[in-house]
């Protein structure tokens, strides 16, 4: 009886206490509205895109330029430039692993999935806010305390952290390695500890509210894809990022308890052994992947489900094979633990192991062929709406296609002993990762920015940018690969040493001036971002005709997101151009006994049902009503 | 009357779990993922060689027995709350929650133990598992300690009751949980070492 009122006085306290009772710091700063922890989230990963891609910028000017004066820096660098003008080699290993922990941690695990889950959960399952507020506020403090510590670690006297984003030991867990091993590595291990707080706390609360707060009717079979893809990103970081945390901790251990988990017999310089015996640096890895490969799909789930969703709105189609999306997600979240050694071919790992990891791996191609099938037929023949998002999600099926083949090159051990950590795995990353994710990000702030802002971005204005980007990408990406099978290891300094090795200083120039110019077409996003805040367009309730649920939300909706009851939902997200419907999209909160002109066969059986259930609802809401007069 | 409003409550928790509840669970399948993260390192170390042999310190056997003898009494308080038996209850809190603090004790005495065989949290691997193990486990009944004497607390100003149990039933899912997690561990140790 308590619940049932008390469910409805909460909307109403929400409406009311809110709109007066805020001040700045508890709507902006300290808020516990998941929809602005969202937007809190996207900021920051906004903020720390930059710092990455600026990052990347430098080392690329190191690498197509190598004989440039790089003075003009000093300002910014100080000593990391010497005073002939070249870049510090120890700096240049700190801006390769800054530049890789900041995008794959800070910008898509929580700029990505901490944006979007905050801000799509509770809105499309019909949800007031998430299960605990005060733990998801928790989960932005403690992203932005890791941010804090990462960032204080840039400015270190020895630099950041410089053993790659991978932190294999024992170069990260000698301080007499390389100076980023130092302060930089213990502010690194620090940060990330934070780190994984935030990402376990934001994935128990993403799970528990899929799980336990769906409004009347949505069940799971109706769920649009993006919820599934958050719920299965969620799952996955839940039993990842732990072990993580494990491979973390014995590294602590090792660096400053005076451990052996990771060292053994180790001479440097000629110094005699140090007294660490009985380690094994191979376990640090079989631990540490153990997260990084379900990372990889973190980073890429929610991105594809952000294009799951944009594509079948903008192309007036159903989502072509719903089951057969979510089961691919199922596969590519089971796979995902099982298929880490791939990293470690050439570690010195069991050969007969590395078949098995092979056998595994290439089994992930047929979940993500599954999925990129079936956005080409969600496309084909589709009414297709060009919007900026959309533009970004055909980009990121497109980077799919393209990294994802490599990936198959990759996964095959004898190839990979070849080409492991040469430019070829860099092209591939960025390309099925890296830039399929980034513009799976792009098209979800385009796309769903009309909700969080109430204004619409600029449509000519994203449109440049899009086609700056795409092209750039491809244009920085696409020439890897050949430096990569030409043999060019990652994270060296420098290829001009010696004569045979300068072959491809024209082909760097090339992709450094790609990246510039990729990294400036930012700025015109960044432009319209902020100027379409406040200035843009105003948007229309529901700007791209769309069946999902947020869209039933008013134009700047309170804490608790429905003045009202929380609809309900009587059909699956995806009835866009319906034979014999009125409109070509039908909203979930549409019942079937209102459609008669478009309902199937089987849905005409369920209009009864239906009926049945209403006319129930109907008296507990009066039943509510004089209870509560 | 009754059952519609019943309806509307299953309508808005489709699996009817309370949602601090299962969060609970979702924060121990973490620790299981920590704890399986580290064990299986232990069994790849291992099987590379170099592994220093020793005899497990038999004060575990003792703190075993204290962290199952609590489990029970704090079971029996969980018991005597659903009954509103609030004495009991309490008797039960207060001998579950000293007894954790007693396994506390008796792991650091475990350390001892380690220290007077010349095992060392530095050196070999094999005995540096040893404290991590203990030690991160031991972190983690900390946690448990303080939830017990917050429930505990509560216990003595008349919160906790058949009618209000959600914090209790918390309590006692995580103490049998960091139970079990100890015998897992000691098991595992006993197993493998």
């Amino acid at each position: 009886m308590a619940t049932a009122s008390v469910a409805s006085h909460s909307a109403h306290d929400h409406d009311h206490d809110h709109e007066h009772k805020e001040n700045f710091i508890t709507k902006y700063i300290f808020t516990i509205d998941h929809k602005m922890i969202g937007k809190q989230f996207l900021v920051t990963g906004i903020f720390w895109a930059l710092i990455g891609g600026f990052l990347s910028i430098l080392f690329r000017l190191q690498l197509g330029f190598p004989d440039m004066d790089l003075t003009f820096l000093k300002p910014l660098l100080g000593g990391w430039i010497d005073d002939g003008g070249k870049l510090d080699p120890n700096f240049y290993l700190a801006l390769v692993t800054m530049h890789g922990t900041i995008m794959v941690f800070f910008v898509l695990t929580a700029g990505l999935s901490g944006t979007f889950s905050n801000f799509l959960i509770p809105l499309q399952i019909g949800a007031r806010d998430m299960a605990s507020g005060f733990m998801n506020m928790l989960s932005y403090w403690f992203f932005f305390i890791s941010g804090v510590i990462m960032f204080i670690s840039l400015f270190l006297e020895n630099g950041p952290a410089g053993g790659g984003w991978v932190v294999y030991p024992p170069l990260s867990a000698l301080e007499q390695a390389i100076p980023g091993s130092g302060m930089g590595m213990t502010l690194w291990l620090i940060a990330m500890t934070f780190f994984i707080a935030s990402s376990l706390l934001g994935g128990i609360n993403y799970i528990s509210t899929v799980i336990n707060l769906r409004t009347k009717g949505m069940s799971f079979s109706r769920l649009p894809l993006t919820i599934w893809a958050f719920f299965l990103t969620a799952v996955i970081g839940l039993l990842s990022f732990p072990v993580l945390f494990a491979a973390a901790l014995l590294l602590v251990f090792d660096r400053s308890f005076g451990t052996s988990f990771y060292l053994s017999d180790i001479y440097i310089s000629g110094e005699g052994a140090l007294p660490n015996t009985g380690g094994s640096p191979v376990l640090y890895q079989h631990l540490f992947w153990f997260l990084g490969h379900p990372e990889v799909y973190i980073v890429l789930l929610p991105a594809l489900g952000i294009t799951s969703e944009v594509i079948a709105t903008n192309s007036r189609k159903p989502i072509f094979g719903y089951k057969a999306m979510i089961i691919s997600m199922l596969g590519i979240t089971i796979l995902s633990f099982v298929v880490w050694a791939h990293h470690m071919f050439v570690s010195g790992m069991n050969p007969f192991l590395g078949s098995i990891f092979m056998f595994l791996t290439l089994i992930i191609a047929i979940p993500s062929a599954v999925k990129v099938f079936n956005y080409l037929t969600t496309l084909w023949r589709g009414n297709l709406i060009f919007t900026p998002g959309m533009l970004f999600s055909i980009g990121l099926v497109s980077f799919f296609i393209s990294g994802g083949l490599t990936g198959i090159f990759l996964g095959n051990s004898a190839i990979d002993i070849q080409l492991h950590d040469t430019y070829f795995v860099v092209a591939h990353f960025h390309l099925v990762m890296g830039s399929a994710s980034f513009f799976g990000l792009m098209a979800g702030v385009y796309h769903w920015f009309p909700k969080m802002f109430g204004r619409m971005m600029d449509a000519r204005l994203g449109y440049v940018h899009f086609w700056l980007t795409f092209v750039g990408v491809y244009l920085v990406f696409f020439p890897m690969h050949y430096i990569g099978i030409a043999g060019f290891p990652r994270r060296y300094y420098s290829f001009t040493t010696y004569d045979f090795s300068s072959a491809y200083t024209d082909l760097n120039m090339f992709v450094s001036v790609a990246a510039i110019i990729t990294f400036a077409a930012q700025f015109i996003f960044l432009f319209n971002f902020f100027y379409s805040m406040y200035r843009g367009r105003k948007a229309s309730l529901n700007p791209w005709r769309s069946t999902t649920l947020e869209w039933t939300t008013p134009l700047h909706p309170g804490h608790g997101n429905w003045p009202g009851e929380i609809p309900a939902v009587y059909r699956w997200p995806y009835d866009y151009s319906k034979p014999g419907a009125n409109e070509d999209f039908i909203p979930q909160t549409v019942p079937l006994s209102a459609t008669p002109e478009s309902n199937l066969p089987h849905e005409q059986e369920l209009v009864k049902l239906e009926k049945e259930i209403i006319a129930e609802e109907g008296e507990v809401l009066v039943a509510n009503e004089s209870k509560e007069s | 009357m009754e059952e519609k409003f019943a309806y509307i409550e299953g309508a808005e928790q489709p699996i009817a779990m309370h949602p601090k509840k299962f969060s609970l669970w979702l924060f121990m399948v973490t620790v299981v993922m920590i704890f399986a993260g580290l064990t299986s390192a232990y069994i790849v170390r291992q099987s590379e060689g170099n592994w220093l042999e020793f005899d497990l310190p038999a004060v575990f056997y003792y703190t075993s027995g204290i962290i199952i003898i609590s489990s029970i009494f704090l079971h029996w308080a969980y018991l005597s709350a659903k009954k509103d038996n609030l004495m009991q209850l309490r008797i039960g809190m207060v001998i579950a929650s000293v007894l954790g603090l007693a396994f506390l004790v008796g792991q650091w005495y475990s350390f001892v133990a380690l220290v007077d065989m010349d095992v060392y949290l530095v050196g070999n691997p094999s005995g540096s598992f040893l404290y991590i193990f203990t030690g991160l486990h031991a972190l983690h009944l900390v946690s448990g300690v303080i939830f017990l004497i917050i429930v505990l607390i509560s216990s003595f100003r008349y919160k906790v009751h058949s009618q209000s149990m959600v914090s209790m039933e918390m309590c006692v899912t995580y103490w049998h949980f960091l139970g079990a997690l100890w015998l897992y561990l000691f098991t595992f140790m006993l197993l493998n070492h």
